[in-house]
């Protein structure tokens, strides 16, 4: 079953993947991203990270795609179909893939992993919480309160930048 | 013995007033500046007077004035042993110095109500004026030889920006500039000497250094340097700072032209104060000099002996009222040295160490008399040159009565200050050397001499055609020249010699009369020529300095040094050694650096055409490159 | 761990993952996707570092929280990213990256 399961989350991942980059209509594109994104939060349940696949739901699956539909409707007409990609940006991307996906992955084939032996800890939201903002042993407070420093910096950015500029004539 | 933690504030007073009046000064009336100032030296005065009286009157032990540190910090500390404190130490020439320079700066800080009123940059003026308090009050307390020396630049900076007050006049300026490098050459000396003696005794305590019996210079016995040894290098290296502030020949050549600097100035830094701190630094060090290194005494004691000479015959020339005056101080600055230079250690031995003290003291009394009454003279005829002036006892009694009675002082001339310590160094002088006795007879005479010409010059003599007629002087002027004259006249009976010694125990002495009688006969002399020669005016003195010829000239124009000095610098140093540096850093290391820019420029001028502005070619060309890197890394390296 | 499935498998799903969405970047023309396919990176990123986690050290917690924080670099950069091609929208008309090269030198 689990199996099974691992087969088919991973098939849409590379199917879905593979449409968003290649589909001619922006707003399909977004949508297969979001089917790649609510696919990989499966593959987080069945590796028993729920508080992740949970986090990949909301944030990514729910805010981003969201944001991401938002603007091309600001700045597209629905019906807008995109030209075809000039060749040799085409062959560019797929002789740089090719390539790549050949090397890494037979280089995860020839390299054999150890497998952890020690036991689960269970993951549920108290050792999540305790973790992330503990100062000792296994504690991320400081990337926590960086990242929580960069939202912030990031809101502001994106508000100063995206603000219109409405009296420009008359600074100058 | 804590209770002299006040003292602090004799320290503090003026650092503050510094700071209030010159931040603050430009937004009040001037004259809120100088009365603010005037009444902080006050207070600063008072505090010296009671710590003096406290120390030299109050109960001491049998082990004679021991020093007293009230007040220590640890400044930086760089190491486990190098640290640099900071502190008060009072011992007998410490407190001696705070009453002197408290005097005399609050005396200047009076009369400068008078004499700079109206000028421009009054709350500046009393700002430097403090700061300058300050710096030498934190030099003459200072604990260590370190501290000493931050002070002494301090000095030296608040004397620039006080020469240079007049800042629109290319002469100030360029006096300035003089004083600040010549001294700061030397202090060049003074800072290589301080890191020796430190290398060698690992301290860089006074309590430490000067210590009886002290065993911190045995490690130096080994060391030397060219064949002497390293504690001679050491003191002679520090005395050449202390020459340099001291204007000791041949480093004399920027006292003159300080003379730049307004008059109340001159009387405080350029005769009572500053240009004492290198007579000061040899008296802290005297014990250290004195057994450490006598050769470095021995040439104390000459340069002090040539100078007084040197700049005494040079003074006779002079026409300038203020350089003649700063000619005497550098003469009497010889007179302080070279009784340092020919002391011995302890009770009657030390009697060119205390007389040393006592001249100093007196020597600010009677200097600083002459320079402010040379203010009032310049304030009244607004001129610097004796030829402008004569006659001039009618129009500014107080004046001349003063300045008569410093020019009594100063040429020895009994009950006057000047008479005791003169007499005390030329005994100390007769007891060791009696080359440098018979020069310094000689000086005494030439002292009452170019001393009296100044005055008969100035107070007798033909009436000058005056624009309007020369007016005393107000009150504020008045009051600071009364009070010196007074301490003239009575500072010579101070009991010098009980207080200040070299080993801080008391000696009883005695004028010598075969000293003290030749001495003020000869001082007599000189008066007396002066009083022919100037008391009128005659033809004769153009007719002497026309039979000297060639030797008049050349002592007019000071021997020439300011001439040979530019020449050396200009011609030679910066000819053969300056021009090549700078064509060598011009035209090697820049251009180097200049063509490594030129280089990257051109380059980059070359290849910019393969930017596209196309993003995606930047990150294929990223892509690309990582996958190029990871492949030469997996298959080439492995 | 996964009874049955190895963890190449979930390594060669995230690489082939990361792969397109370097393609994407490089061949596609408007900003939009592009951000998409920013987005597709940092999510096989992503998985690599659960799979890891889960696979090698499952005692501790290390790739979770730093699949987290990608996740929330993932949404700074994300808002950030639409807020200047909107701002480019607004000046240009269009969102072609090809017209994006005021920049060149």
């Amino acid at each position: 079953m689990n199996v099974l399961m691992f087969y088919l989350f991973s098939g849409i991942i590379l199917i879905f993947s593979l449409l968003s980059i290649t589909t001619r209509r922006i707003l399909r594109a977004a949508v297969y991203l979001l089917f790649v994104l609510v696919a990989t939060s499966g593959l987080y349940f069945m590796l028993k990270y729920q508080f992740m696949a949970a986090v990949q739901l909301t944030l990514y699956a729910g805010g981003i795609v969201v944001l991401i539909i938002f603007s091309i409707l600001l700045t597209h007409h629905i019906t807008h179909r995109f030209k075809h990609p000039n060749l040799t940006k085409l062959l560019m991307g797929i002789g740089a893939t090719t390539v790549g996906i050949g090397l890494v992955i037979t280089t995860i084939l020839s390299h054999s992993f150890k497998a952890g032996t020690a036991p689960e800890l269970p993951v549920d939201m108290t050792v999540i919480g305790n973790q992330l903002l503990s100062t000792g042993k296994n504690g991320y407070i400081l990337p926590f309160e960086l990242i929580s420093i960069l939202l912030l910096a990031a809101m502001i950015a994106a508000i100063v930048i995206a603000k219109k500029e409405n009296n420009k004539n008359s600074e100058i | 013995m804590t209770g002299y933690t006040y003292t602090i504030f004799i320290i503090l007073i003026p650092l503050v007033m510094f700071l209030v009046t010159g931040l603050l000064g430009m937004k009040w009336k001037p004259i809120v500046s100088g009365i603010l100032g005037t009444i902080g030296m006050g207070i600063a005065w008072t505090l010296s007077l009671i710590t003096a009286g406290s120390y030299f009157f109050g109960t001491h032990g049998a082990e004679g004035f021991q020093a007293i540190i009230p007040f220590e910090i640890k400044w930086l500390q760089f190491t486990e042993t190098l640290i640099i404190k900071m502190g008060i130490l009072l011992d007998p020439i410490s407190v001696m110095m705070l009453v002197v320079v408290t005097t005399i700066s609050f005396m200047v800080h009076i009369y400068s109500l008078g004499y700079m009123k109206g000028e421009g940059g009054f709350a500046r003026f009393y700002s430097f004026l403090s700061l300058f308090t300050f710096a030498m009050l934190g030099l003459v307390i200072a604990t260590n030889i370190f501290q000493m020396y931050i002070f002494w630049e301090l000095v030296g900076v608040s004397s620039f920006l006080l020469i240079g007050f007049y800042y629109q006049k290319p002469s100030a300026v360029a006096a300035a500039k003089k004083a600040f490098i010549v001294t700061r050459f030397a202090d060049l000396g003074f800072l290589i000497g301080i890191l020796i003696l430190s290398f060698v005794t690992g301290t860089f305590d006074f309590a430490k250094l000067t210590e009886p019996g002290t065993t911190i210079f045995a490690s130096a016995a080994s060391m030397s340097f060219m064949g002497i040894s390293a504690m001679t290098w050491a003191m002679t290296l520090m005395f050449i700072g202390g020459a340099g502030k001291s204007a000791m020949f041949p480093l004399h050549i920027w006292l003159p032209d300080a003379m730049e600097g307004p008059t109340p100035v001159s009387a405080l830094i350029h005769a009572a104060t500053m240009v004492v701190a290198g007579v000061f630094l040899v008296a802290r060090m005297f014990p250290v000099i004195h057994f450490q290194a006598p050769a470095t005494q021995e040439i104390i004691a000459y340069v002090g002996g040539f100078t007084s000479l040197f700049a005494a015959v040079i003074a006779i020339t002079q026409y300038d009222i203020k350089r003649i005056l700063a000619f005497s101080t550098l003469s009497q600055l010889g007179y302080m040295m070279l009784s340092l230079g020919v002391s011995g250690y302890g009770g009657e031995e030390g009697l060119g160490y205390m007389a040393s003290m006592f001249h100093l003291f007196t020597h600010a009394m009677f200097k600083a008399l002459l320079f402010l009454g040379a203010g009032s003279i310049i304030h009244a005829v607004h001129s610097n040159l004796m030829q402008d002036m004569g006659g001039l006892r009618k129009y500014l009694p107080i004046t001349h009565i003063t300045f008569l009675i410093a020019c009594l002082a100063i040429s020895g001339i009994p009950p006057f200050a000047g008479f005791f310590s003169k007499d005390e160094i030329l005994v100390a002088a007769l007891e060791h050397n009696k080359l440098l006795f018979a020069v310094e007879y000689i000086v005494a005479g030439l002292t009452a001499f170019y001393m009296f010409r100044l005055y008969f010059g100035v107070f007798w003599g033909k009436d000058q055609h005056y624009h309007h007629t020369p007016h005393e002087s107000p009150m504020t002027m008045a009051i600071p020249l009364m009070f010196l004259a007074f301490m003239s006249i009575f500072s010579g009976f101070l009991p010098f010699h009980n207080l200040i010694t070299s080993d801080k125990m008391g000696f009883e002495t005695h004028t010598d009369l075969m000293v003290a009688i030749p001495s003020v006969l000869i001082g007599v002399l000189g008066i007396a020529m002066a009083w022919i020669l100037y008391k009128k005016e005659s033809v004769v003195p153009a007719k002497m300095a026309k039979s000297w010829g060639i030797l008049y000239t050349a002592t007019y124009n000071k021997f020439y040094f300011d001439e040979i000095y530019l020449f050396v610098t200009r011609k030679i140093i910066f000819n053969y050694i300056s021009r090549p540096i700078a064509w060598f850093d011009r035209h090697i290391i820049d251009a180097f650096m200049v063509g490594i820019g030129l280089v990257t420029e051109k380059v980059s001028y070359q290849i910019k055409g393969m930017q596209s502005g196309q993003l995606q070619h930047y990150a294929f060309a990223f892509v690309a490159g990582t996958l190029a890197i990871a492949l030469s890394m997996i298959y080439l390296l492995m | 761990m996964i009874q049955g499935i190895p963890l190449e498998h979930f390594l060669i799903v995230s690489t082939i993952m990361f792969f397109i969405g370097v393609c994407g970047f490089i061949i596609r023309r408007n900003l939009i996707t592009m951000l998409m396919a920013i987005e597709l990176i940092l999510n096989s990123v992503n998985i690599n570092f659960v799979v890891f986690n889960r696979y090698l050290y499952p005692d501790q917690l290390q790739g979770q929280f730093f699949s987290l924080f990608v996740v929330g670099i993932a949404a700074a950069e994300a808002s950030v990213a639409i807020a200047l091609i909107i701002n480019i929208y607004r000046n240009m008309k269009n969102i072609e990256v090809e017209n994006v090269n005021e920049m060149k030198y």
